[in-house]
């Protein structure tokens, strides 16, 4: 107890948050979105996150002045996640099937309360008949909340040059 | 023997207030080929906001109809359309999306041009004869270019209509669209390039059709709008055609719009006094009448043949046809440019709410009109479509189908070899379009 004092005293790095963590908690939730667990996917997200997927053409764009993809706070996150789970989402009727690979971690920043981190991911979906493979990489602002790690920022950054022939972003990327 | 172009897709009864539509005309390759000789090649065709292009040197490149098109700002500041093609042998020119440069090398056999699209340098000019005039080696201007308050078009019919004639009776509720934000708006950074595997027909009926909303979109209406607090029962009245004022319209050659008394959004509780300065510059600059027609209404219009523009998220869109079931669709918001940044973020959440491929209500569109394209697989056995809604009212609703019907009119026509003025109402005193089939 009085060594874990002493450390945080002198701000250890064994208390910032770790590769390993990170790497456990995209895993899990990509797992939670995989199996449409969108209302335990809600819980990861901290009051006052965003959720960004920025126009193809501006990767790097503000989505306080530039036109993005998606930009949801979190109150319509909720209604997303509430609209993606009711009955009348047709783009989601039947839902598609999603598997998505993540992977080449990297930690930007870290300290003991917040990290910018970064991934790649493939995400094929399934659907009609049809499949879309979306690809590009995860850029993520973490906290670590009461019950662990939490989204500030959730920022996925598509490589694809068009939605073509994807048409519709229906799922959480 | 082929005698396509003699038959009709078109089933326009006034006499029993029907209106058909073949289904092969959506999913027909030789339809989509005689589309783009007797219907693209002789419109004027949207391909970007001079607000793109703000400084000498700016330039974009975009497919318009199947050509690839770069549009630059010479030094000058005069704004250039050119066939993106090089004069020498025909490889693109510019590669890039978008940018600044003084001017463009061919990377094949590094022919330059300037941004006037001159010819100023090729390797080894002396290979040439005398007859080889660089002074006609410039980079082709399109056909036709012209702009219209900053909306740029092309045409590929040199003879072609100039631009605001084209534009007739659309041509106010085009002000009324340009005319928000005191006559200064730009295109904001970011677009929304998509598709659909879905004839690029269906994409005109839809963006100009009330009547789905209340069912392809409940989730927005009766899902979204109540979980924003706020009162969703002028836009359900409006759904089930009970509202007064909203009502479908026919503009003539083709072009049509819905338009109706601006309903409530997510928008109105922002910068509340910001929005009373907007109102009050409107005013001032058009008077009472005119500011509260340009704001107090929502409009979805359609410009034949491949353009809308939805006042309500203030976007503009295009889409062309690739294959008879596949489109390429592009998007882009149109906004105020003197918006605080406040304002400015809200209206772009706003949109996102509804519109695009990550949007609460377009990817139910994109589903809706790629399962009419999987239906017209059953062609040969129900071969027809109807869009007869509201054929008999003397006023038809937003919810009626009028616009679609205005549109279909112009198609058949310019698809029967005839690209002149087209009355497209359902009352027509003189009868300019085909009236075939079912008649008694």
């Amino acid at each position: 107890m009085s060594t874990a004092q002493e450390s945080n005293e002198v701000g250890t790095p064994s208390l910032a948050i770790s590769l390993p963590e990170i790497e456990q908690f995209f895993v899990h939730e990509a797992a939670l979105l995989d199996e449409w667990k969108l209302n335990e996917w809600l819980v990861l997200m901290a009051e006052d996150a965003r959720y960004l997927v920025p126009a193809l053409n501006a990767p790097g764009g503000d989505h306080r002045r530039d036109l993005f993809l998606i930009s949801d706070d979190m109150k319509t996150l909720r209604s997303r996640v509430s609209q993606l789970m009711g009955r009348a989402v047709w783009a989601e009727n039947p839902k598609s099937r999603t598997r998505r690979l993540v992977t080449n971690f990297r930690i930007l920043e870290s300290d003991a309360s917040q990290a910018t981190v970064t991934a790649n991911f493939a995400i094929w979906r399934f659907q009609l008949d049809a499949t879309d493979v979306y690809v590009g990489r995860y850029v993520h602002i973490l906290v670590r909340g009461p019950s662990g790690l939490q989204f500030k920022e959730r920022r996925a950054v598509l490589d694809l040059e068009t939605l073509r022939p994807h048409g519709k972003v229906s799922f959480i990327l | 023997m082929d005698n396509s172009s003699d038959r009709s897709y078109v089933i326009d009864d006034h006499g029993r207030g029907i209106f058909r539509v073949h289904r092969d005309a959506f999913a027909d390759p030789s339809i989509l080929e005689r589309e783009r000789r007797a219907i693209f090649d002789h419109a004027w065709l949207y391909v970007g906001h001079e607000s793109e292009l703000k400084k000498p040197g700016d330039y974009l490149t975009r497919k318009v109809a199947e050509r690839p098109i770069l549009i630059a700002r010479d030094p000058e500041g005069k704004v250039r359309a050119f066939l993106n093609a090089c004069s020498h042998r025909g490889n693109m020119v510019c590669r890039e999306k978008s940018g600044n440069a003084r001017g463009f090398t061919c990377f094949y056999h590094a022919w330059t041009f300037d941004t006037k699209g001159q010819l100023i340098g090729l390797p080894g000019e002396d290979a040439y004869t005398a007859s080889f005039d660089r002074a006609h080696m410039g980079l082709p201007a399109v056909p036709r270019f012209e702009s219209y308050r900053g909306m740029m078009f092309i045409s590929f019919d040199a003879n072609i209509v100039d631009l605001v004639s084209y534009l007739g009776n659309a041509r106010e509720v085009v002000d009324y669209m340009l005319d928000f934000g005191g006559d200064d708006v730009e295109i904001v950074p970011g677009a929304q390039a998509y598709s659909m595997r879905a004839n690029w027909k269906l994409l005109i009926e839809n963006s100009i059709d009330a009547y789905h909303a209340s069912s392809t979109h409940a989730r927005y209406f009766r899902e979204y709008l109540p979980a924003m607090g706020m009162d969703n029962s002028g836009w359900v009245s409006m759904l089930t055609s009970k509202a007064a004022g909203w009502r479908g319209v026919n503009l003539g050659n083709g072009h049509a719009m819905v338009e109706g008394p601006a309903l409530p959004t997510p928008l109105d509780a922002t910068a509340p006094e910001e929005q009373v300065r907007i109102r009050a510059a409107l005013e001032a600059k058009f008077g009472k009448e005119r500011a509260h027609k340009i704001a107090d209404y929502s409009r979805n219009v359609f410009i034949f043949p491949n353009l809308i523009l939805i006042s309500y998220w203030r976007t503009i869109r295009t889409f062309y046809p690739v294959s008879p079931d596949y489109m390429e669709v592009d998007a882009w918001g149109l906004f105020p440019a003197g918006d605080s940044d406040e304002l400015r973020q809200k209206r772009i959440e706003n949109f996102l709410s509804f519109l695009g491929p990550g949007g609460l209500s377009t990817p139910d569109d994109v589903a809706a009109l790629e399962g009419c394209q999987r239906g017209f697989g059953v062609r040969h056995e129900a071969p027809w479509s109807d869009i007869s809604r509201g054929m008999g009212r003397d006023e038809p609703k937003s919810t009626d189908e009028l616009q679609m019907r205005a549109f279909w009119r112009r198609w058949n026509a310019m698809m029967r070899g005839n690209p002149g003025a087209t009355d497209c109402s359902d009352h027509p005193e003189r009868v300019t379009c085909n009236q075939i089939g079912e008649r008694q």
